[in-house]
C-alpha cells in the first residue's frame, strides 16, 4: 500500500487531477451526498441485496488482504469470521491478514473514503481494479447499522498495533475516526484486521462465501485460509499448496492498440515528454523510435510537435495511424497465470475426483491487452454423475460467481463440442457429467460486462483463446475416458460372460445330457484362460468372416 | 411326421455335442454359420432362384460382440428342443417371451427384443439345416384363399369355395396339408386384402375357374409355400397382382427369386415361373390411371433405384423398362386405382382381359 496515489473520481467519469477543467468539476461534485450516491449504485458495488453484500464484503476484504501480502511477497494466511450479530439479519465480517500491515495515516483513507485506491491507474494484474470495494463495504454496513470499520494494523513487529474505528462523512465523503489507540496485538507479527457489521443473510451452497472461499484457495495454491462459518465453532481449512509465490505481474504502459481516442487525448495533455515523437516512445510501451516516427508521418504530424498542442481532429489521425502501424505485441511478463501443475495440485485439494488435467495457454493479446487463459477439469467418481458440469470462472484469481450465462468463458464452453471428448451435451447448453470446469482469466485489464465485475465480456481474441484451452483439456479428457472408462466397461462386460456360463451350459445340458456342472467348470478355466487376450481384443462389432465351403 | 420331429431332435442334438466336444476339450466354444447379408447372396441363373454364398462366420461365446448371440442360439436351440419332444408349436412371440429373461446377478436379458430371437431362429435353420416349421415355430398366419379346392389338414377337410366371405386362413406351416381336389386354371396372388375381398364378392375364383390368395403386404413363408405347393404338385400357373410401386415390384421379386435373408431356403419358398400381371407401367396408360397417380416419395425412389441394380433384375430388358417408366412418371398407383372405372372393373374387365391376353411381364 506504499504507493498509494491519490485520484478523484466523479461518479460518472474519471477524470484526472492535472486537468483544472475536471478538477473544479470534482470539486462541485464532491457535495453530492455521498451516501446517495451509494444508495443509488450499489448495485454496482455489489450490494444489491443482504444475501449478496456478505458475500462483496468477505470478498473485498480478502482481495484486499491478497494483494497486499503479495506485494509485499508475505506467503498470505487469511483468516475470515463470520458471525450473528446482534439484531435482525445483521452479522459481523472479521478479515484478518498477516500482510505488511499499513502506516496510520493511510488507514483512514484507504477504509473510509470511496474512490480511493492504487490500481485504478496503472496496468497491472491485480485483484481489485477501481478502489471502490473496501470503503464501499465500511459504507454499507454504516448505512445498515449505524456502527464503524474497526481496523487494527500492525506495520512492525516490534511495535504496537495501531487501532482506530472509522465512520465516513457521507456528505463530504471524508472518513472520521472516532475512536484510536496504540495497543498489544500478538495474533500476527504484521498484518491487518478489519471487522464490519451489516445487514445480511448467510447462507450455503451457490454464490455464497463458503464457495468464494472455497473458489478463491483454488485459485490461490500459495494462500491458507481459515474459515469460522456463523453456523459452526469449528474452522475450516483451506492449506495452501505451495510456498513459491506467484510470479510478480510488471506493470506495464498501455500499448498503442489497446487506448481509445479519448485516453490518448487526455494522454497527450498530461505527459511530460516535449515532442510527440517522444511522448510515443516514453508514454507507450512497444514503440521504437523508428515506429514513433512511422505514426507521425503517417498521421501527417510533425514528430517535434508538443503534444499538449494536439488538437482533436490531429489526435483522431494520430489514432487512426496507430491502428494502421504494425506494432509489436506488449511484453507478456505483466500477466502471471497459475500454472498448469498448481492448478491440479490446488483442484486435488478441494475437488474429489479421478482424473485432473490443466492448460495454461501461452499469452496472447486483445485491445494491446496481453492476456493469458487457463483451463482445468476435474472428472470422475465424487462428482455428481448425471448433472451440468460446474463451471469455476476467474478472473485474475478473484472467482465470478454471479451471471454465469453472459459470461464469455460460459459462452466458449457451450460452442464447444463436448460430445468429441466423450461427455453428453445438449445443442446450446452445458455438457453433461462428473465434471467441474475451471477457465482463468488473467489480463491487466480484464473486459467486463458491467460494473459489477461478474462476467467477462466477449473480445473474439479472447473466446479464441479459451476454445483453445478447452478444446486441449477435452482432448486429455476424451483420451482419459476412452482409455478408462472403456476399459471398465470392458471389464464389466467380461464379468458379464462368467455370468452367461451357467445359462449356456444349462441350454447345452438340455440338448445334450452332458452334466450341467461338468461343462460350467471346463468354461470357467477356458474363460480364465482367454480373458486378459479378451480385454485387449476389445470389442469387434461384427462376427469374424472367413471364405470357405458351404456347410 | 414324426419322423421329422425326431431327424430335428437330432440334428439339435447334434449341433450341441459339438459344441460340448470342445468345451470338455477346454477349446474355445464356436459356433460356424454362414454369413446372410446381400454380401453372401448369389443370383443363380440355372435355378433363376437367390442363393446364399460360400462366405462363413464365426460366432464365439468368450468374444464380447459375440457372447450375447451365442447364448442367444443355444437357449433357443434348447427351446425348440423341448417343442419338439412335447411336440408342441410356438409362435415366434412366444420364443421370445421364452427365451426373454435377466440372467441371474445382472441386469442383462438374455433378449430384449423379438427381432433377436427371430434371427436366431433363422441362424438355427441353417445350423440344423430344418425349416423353422419343422422345428415347430410358426409364424403368425395371414393371408386369405378361396377357390374350388379341398384340402386336408389334421383329419379336416376344408373346402375353400364353401368358408362365407373370409375365406381360408392359411396356416403358418402348410407342409402337412393334403390336396384332396384341386379345381383351377391358374392362381392370382394379391398384395391387398380390400383387392381379395373384392373379388371375392364378386366370386371372380368361381366365374374363372381360379384360386385367389392374399396376404397384408410382404408375404409370408407359409403362403409362398402353399403357392409353391400348388405350382409343382398341380402345375398352376401363378400370376402377381400388386401396386404400381417400388414395393408391389419387390413382392413379386420375392416370390419368384427369393428373398436375401432367407437365401438359405429358396428352394423351398422361391417360385421362378411366376408371372407378373400388374399393375404395370403399360396398365397406367391403357387403362388411363395417370389421374390417379401419387408422387414418388424420396424412399420410393432410392429402392427403385437398388432394386434395378440387382443381380436378377440387371439383364432383364422388360423390368428395366418398367423401372424406368416408373422413374419417368416420378408418381405410383394403387391397385385400387381401377376401382375409379366401376367397381367390378377389375373383376369383369381388368383380370380376364389380362390374363385372356397373356400380357404378363416375366
Amino acid at each position: 500500500m506504499s504507493r498509494v496515489a491519490q485520484t478523484k473520481l466523479s461518479e460518472t467519469k474519471e477524470k484526472k487531477k492535472y486537468d483544472t477543467k475536471a478538477d473544479e468539476l470534482a470539486t462541485k461534485q464532491r457535495e453530492i451526498s455521498v451516501s446517495e450516491f451509494f444508495l443509488k449504485n450499489r448495485h454496482l458495488l455489489g450490494f444489491d441485496n443482504p444475501r449478496k453484500s456478505i458475500l462483496t464484503a468477505v470478498k473485498e476484504a480478502v482481495d484486499n488482504s491478497l494483494d497486499a501480502c503479495e506485494e509485499a511477497g508475505i506467503l498470505p494466511h487469511v483468516i475470515v469470521r463470520v458471525k450473528a450479530a446482534e439484531g435482525q439479519d445483521k452479522f459481523k465480517v472479521v478479515v484478518q491478514d498477516n500482510g505488511p500491515g499499513i502506516i496510520p495515516e493511510q488507514v483512514p483513507r484507504i477504509f473510509g473514503k470511496l474512490l480511493y485506491g492504487s490500481k485504478f491507474h496503472k496496468l497491472s494484474q491485480t485483484r481489485g481494479q477501481q478502489g471502490i470495494g473496501i470503503s464501499a463495504t465500511a459504507m454499507y454496513g454504516q448505512l445498515t447499522t449505524g456502527k464503524p470499520l474497526k481496523v487494527i494494523t500492525k506495520t512492525n513487529p516490534k511495535k504496537p498495533a495501531y487501532y482506530c474505528e472509522i465512520v465516513i462523512n457521507t456528505k463530504t465523503n471524508e472518513p472520521q475516526i472516532i475512536k484510536e489507540e496504540y495497543k498489544e496485538w500478538d495474533e500476527v507479527q504484521t498484518g491487518t484486521k478489519l471487522a464490519v457489521e451489516m445487514e445480511a443473510i448467510y447462507q450455503k451452497g451457490k454464490r455464497s462465501v463458503d464457495e468464494y472461499l472455497k473458489l478463491t484457495a483454488i485459485s490461490n495454491p500459495h494462500t491458507t485460509i481459515t474459515y469460522y462459518p456463523p453456523d459452526s465453532n469449528d474452522a475450516i481449512e483451506f492449506p495452501r499448496v505451495t510456498d513459491k509465490m506467484p510470479k510478480e505481474a510488471k506493470e506495464i504502459k498501455p500499448h498503442p492498440y489497446g487506448v481509445e481516442l479519448g485516453m490518448l487525448m487526455k494522454m497527450l495533455q498530461d505527459t511530460k515528454a516535449t515532442t510527440l515523437q517522444s511522448f510515443l516512445q516514453t508514454d507507450f510501451c512497444r514503440v521504437s523510435a523508428h515506429v514513433a516516427k512511422e505514426i507521425c508521418d503517417k498521421a501527417k504530424l510533425y514528430e517535434k510537435a508538443r503534444p499538449a498542442r494536439i488538437a482533436r481532429q490531429e489526435a483522431e489521425a494520430l489514432y487512426k495511424s496507430i491502428q494502421e502501424t504494425k506494432i509489436m505485441a506488449p511484453p507478456s511478463d505483466c500477466v502471471s497465470p497459475i500454472g498448469e501443475e498448481l492448478l491440479v495440485k490446488s483442484l486435488q485439494k478441494e475437488v474429489t475426483a479421478d482424473f485432473y488435467a490443466a492448460i495454461t495457454r501461452p499469452p496472447s493479446v486483445y485491445r494491446g491487452n496481453p492476456f493469458v487463459v487457463e483451463c482445468a477439469i476435474a472428472f470422475g467418481n465424487g462428482l455428481p454423475q448425471d448433472e451440468l458440469v460446474q463451471v469455476f470462472r476467474y478472473a485474475n484469481r478473484v472467482p465470478l460467481q454471479y451471471e454465469q450465462s453472459a459470461c464469455a468463458v460460459s459462452k466458449s464452453i457451450v460452442d464447444t463440442t463436448w460430445r468429441n471428448y466423450g461427455l453428453q451435451q445438449s445443442r446450446g447448453a452445458l455438457p453433461l457429467g462428473p465434471m467441474v470446469l475451471m477457465v482463468h482469466l488473467a489480463s491487466v485489464w480484464v473486459p467486463f460486462t458491467s460494473e459489477s465485475k461478474e462476467a467477462i465480456a466477449s473480445y473474439p481474441e479472447i473466446v479464441k483463446e479459451i476454445k483453445l484451452a478447452l478444446q486441449e483439456c477435452g482432448r486429455k479428457l476424451g483420451i482419459y475416458i476412452r482409455k478408462n472408462i472403456k476399459a471398465k466397461e470392458q471389464r464389466d462386460k467380461a464379468n458379464l460372460l462368467e455370468r452367461f456360463i451357467p445359462e449356456v451350459a444349462g441350454a447345452l445340458h438340455s440338448l445334450t445330457g452332458e452334466s450341467k456342472s461338468a461343462i460350467e467348470e471346463k468354461l470357467k478355466m477356458i474363460l480364465a484362460r482367454g480373458l486378459p487376450a479378451l480385454l485387449k481384443a476389445g470389442d469387434e462389432e461384427k462376427e469374424e468372416e472367413k471364405d470357405g465351403g458351404q456347410k | 411326421m414324426v419322423d421329422k420331429n425326431k431327424l430335428a431332435r437330432q440334428r439339435l442334438k447334434l449341433f450341441g455335442e459339438g459344441i460340448v466336444a470342445d468345451i470338455l476339450k477346454k477349446k474355445q466354444p464356436v459356433i460356424d454359420l454362414p454369413v446372410r447379408s446381400v454380401t453372401n447372396v448369389k443370383f443363380n441363373e440355372k435355378s433363376g432362384t437367390v442363393q446364399l454364398g460360400n462366405k462363413m462366420a464365426q460366432r464365439f461365446l468368450f468374444n464380447l460382440a459375440h457372447a450375447k448371440k451365442f447364448m442367444q442360439t443355444v437357449e433357443v436351440a434348447k427351446i425348440s428342443n423341448d417343442l419338439l419332444k412335447e411336440e408342441k408349436h410356438a409362435s415366434l412371440r412366444d420364443v421370445f417371451y421364452m427365451a426373454k429373461r435377466s440372467i441371474a446377478g445382472t441386469k442383462t436379458n438374455i433378449v430384449d427384443d423379438q427381432v433377436e430371437s427371430d434371427k436366431v431362429i433363422e441362424d438355427l435353420e441353417l445350423i440344423s439345416d430344418m425349416s423353422r416349421e419343422q422345428l415347430n415355430i410358426n409364424a403368425n398366419k395371414m393371408g386369405s384363399v378361396a377357390g374350388k379346392v379341398i384340402v386336408e389338414d389334421k383329419g379336416d377337410k376344408i373346402d375353400w369355395s364353401k368358408l362365407g366371405s373370409g375365406g381360408w386362413s392359411i396356416p403358418s406351416n402348410v407342409e402337412e396339408i393334403q390336396f384332396a381336389k384341386v379345381n383351377a386354371q391358374y392362381v392370382i396372388y394379391m398384395e391387398k386384402a380390400a383387392v381379395w375381398e373384392r373379388l371375392h364378392e364378386d366370386k371372380y375364383w368361381d366365374k374363372h375357374n381360379c384360386i385367389i390368395m392374399c396376404s397384408q403386404g410382404q408375404s409370408t413363408r407359409g403362403i409362398r409355400r402353399l403357392l409353391q405347393r400348388l405350382h409343382q404338385e398341380h402345375g398352376l400357373p401363378v400370376y402377381i397382382l400388386t401396386d404400381f410401386d417400388p414395393w408391389g415390384f419387390y413382392i413379386y421379386s420375392v416370390l419368384k427369386f427369393g428373398s436375401i435373408s432367407l437365401a438359405h431356403i429358396s428352394d423351398q419358398l422361391a417360385i421362378p415361373e411366376i408371372k407378373f400381371l400388374g399393375i404395370t407401367a403399360d396398365d397406367i396408360e391403357k387403362y388411363d390411371l395417370k389421374k390417379h397417380f401419387i408422387k414418388l416419395k424420396d424412399t420410393d425412389t432410392a429402392r427403385l433405384k437398388q432394386m434395378g441394380s440387382y443381380e436378377w433384375f440387371t439383364k432383364n430388358k422388360l423390368w428395366q423398362r418398367q423401372f424406368k417408366m416408373m422413374k419417368d412418371f416420378g408418381s405410383k398407383a394403387e391397385i385400387q386405382a381401377l376401382s375409379a372405372r366401376g367397381i367390378s372393373f377389375i373383376s369383369e374387365k381388368y383380370l380376364p382381359e389380362k390374363i385372356k391376353n397373356k400380357d404378363f411381364i416375366d
